[in-house]
């Protein structure tokens, strides 16, 4: 089991959604961060007062999957994700020792 | 007794009693007027009660903004009841050249038919009540100045001194009677007793307690302009019973007050955003409504004694030298007058107040047989004068008055919170809350 972890450009966040439903993953968490690789940020001026933001706004997914399902989804997100433009960000595939699916009790690959 | 004759006798004691002058009034109480200035006293607390604590609030960062919202609604508390107790009556009671008097301390002598000598046609606790809203709002705007760093029993304690050490001799000398007013200086609804008082202390201030920590290096940018938005639109409608409320009267005067300020602050928001967009590239919100903020506090003094037109050279006077004061002077010089405080209401008020001795039409402030002002431009350059000494001696004993009593302040309670509560942010160092989004 792997979780896959990507970091997008915000507006992109239901394509990706759809992409994956449509590979069978159906689960995931999402979170609003903050980051930058390549990407500029922006300035702010405030009557005068400069601000240089170098953190330009992110939605982050984070998908428990299953081994045999982990290529497809990295492919499903990938296109998904893609504008062609800095800043589409980047998808992270890391172990995954356990999982427990609250309710049931269900483990591991029963509980993906 | 025969019922007809009881009722009889009851209906001559009230005829008499009605026709029988009333022994405490000194003027007869018009109902316009009396309606106009209670909409109008109302109008100029919602500047603070919202207003400002809006604007204020929206212009911090998110840690401190309950804190900065605090400081209108403490103001508010604290001013009021001082100066009911006593500042309405040291200011605008008594005939000394330098303070007034006592005798409406706590309002023991007012009663419900006494009129001021100021607005004879309005009940006196509604004159108080309405000069009230402008004490309130001037201590309220001196905590921008130093905003996100002062304590707040420093601030509560800075009210209660500051509005009997500068505030009330300063409305004293140009408006109830005091030496300025009799010599000559005219400043229709507060350029110095508001917005100057209110500027040079906040700068007093500013320099006193020091720049916020990160001031220039760190992203200090606004919490919510949205906001300082609706902040400023509150005022924008307030400062008509600001300004059209300082003519005491439901008449022309009023209705020429209420246009003058309006464009002024239309010219000085278009101003500065056009100065803004020419330099920047980019004209910002907070620009346009700083803007005419400047505006609005430049026309305050003039507003009942200049013509539409003179308004409108003002605001854009005030848009362009405001907007310079905001941003070259103040970092010419490096001090951190957080919210503006200075570079708009004391720079803004100074403006206007000299203006007012350019533009003053004597038509508009004509009354009963007696001629009106005429400033510079309709030939009494004399008045310009005035204006200039009541601008100087309005900083003079501001800053003087501020300095010492900020130096009692930090005696008593201390000035400044620590670096650790200035860090965690003052909504939960000095209120225990958080705004929870």
């Amino acid at each position: 089991m792997k979780i896959v972890t990507a970091i997008i450009k915000p507006f992109k966040l239901d394509d990706v959604r759809e992409a994956l439903d449509r590979v069978g993953a159906h689960g995931m968490t999402v979170t609003e961060v903050k980051g930058y690789g390549r990407q500029r940020g922006h300035t702010e001026i405030y009557r005068g007062a400069e601000y240089v933001v170098s953190f330009v706004p992110k939605a982050r997914l984070e998908i428990a999957v299953p081994d045999a399902l982990v290529d497809a989804v990295v492919e499903a997100i990938r296109t998904a994700a893609l504008t062609g433009t800095i800043g589409d960000g980047k998808i992270f595939v890391t172990p995954l020792e356990r999982v427990v699916r609250i309710r049931t009790g269900e483990a591991n690959d029963e509980a993906l | 007794m025969h019922p007809l004759i009881s009722r009889a006798g009851l209906a001559a004691a009230a005829l008499i009693a009605l026709s029988a002058p009333a022994f405490a009034a000194e003027g007869k109480i018009d109902p316009a007027d009396t309606a106009f200035m209670i909409a109008a006293t109302a109008l100029v607390l919602l500047m603070t009660l919202p207003g400002l604590a809006l604007f204020y609030g929206g212009m911090v960062r998110r840690k401190n903004v309950l804190a900065t919202m605090a400081q209108s609604v403490g103001a508010t508390g604290v001013v009021s009841l001082l100066w009911f107790a006593l500042g309405y009556s040291l200011a605008f009671r008594g005939d000394g050249a330098l303070i007034g008097g006592f005798d409406r301390m706590l309002l023991l002598g007012t009663g419900v038919d006494s009129v001021s000598p100021f607005a004879k046609t309005i009940p006196e606790a509604l004159f108080m009540a309405y000069q009230m809203t402008f004490a309130v709002i001037t201590c309220a705007l001196v905590g921008g100045a130093v905003a996100d760093r002062l304590k707040f029993s420093a601030f509560l304690v800075f009210c209660a001194l500051w509005l009997f050490i500068v505030y009330v001799p300063t409305a004293h000398w140009v408006w109830g009677g005091g030496f300025l007013g009799r010599l000559g200086l005219i400043d229709f609804a507060g350029g110095t007793v508001v917005h100057l008082n209110a500027g040079v202390a906040g700068l007093v201030a500013a320099l006193m307690v020091g720049a916020r920590q990160g001031y220039g290096r760190e992203n200090l940018a606004p919490f919510n302009l949205a906001l300082a938005v609706i902040g400023v639109g509150l005022l924008w409608v307030g400062w008509f019973g600001f300004n059209g409320g300082s003519a005491l009267a439901a008449g022309p005067r009023a209705a020429f007050a209420i246009v003058a300020t309006h464009l002024s602050a239309c010219t000085g928001a278009l101003t500065w955003s056009a100065l803004e967009w020419a330099s920047r590239g980019k004209p910002s919100v907070l620009g346009l409504i700083s803007g005419a903020v400047a505006g609005l506090g430049a026309i305050t003094p003039a507003s009942g004694f200049v013509l539409p037109w003179h308004a409108v050279v003002i605001g854009a006077l005030a848009g362009g030298v405001c907007y310079w004061a905001c941003t070259a002077l103040k970092h010419r010089f490096g001090y951190d007058d957080s919210l503006d405080v200075f570079g708009v209401h004391g720079v803004g008020g100074a403006l206007g107040t000299l203006l007012t001795g350019v533009f003053a039409t004597a038509a508009l402030s004509a009354a009963g047989g007696q001629a009106g002002v005429s400033g510079l431009l309709e030939g009494a350059p004399s008045q310009l004068l005035a204006q200039a000494i009541g601008v100087g001696v309005t900083i003079l004993w501001c800053g003087v008055g501020t300095w010492v009593t900020l130096r009692i302040v930090d005696a008593l309670v201390g000035l400044r919170v620590r670096a650790e509560q200035e860090r965690e942010g003052l909504d939960l160092a000095l209120h225990g809350e958080a705004m929870g989004l």
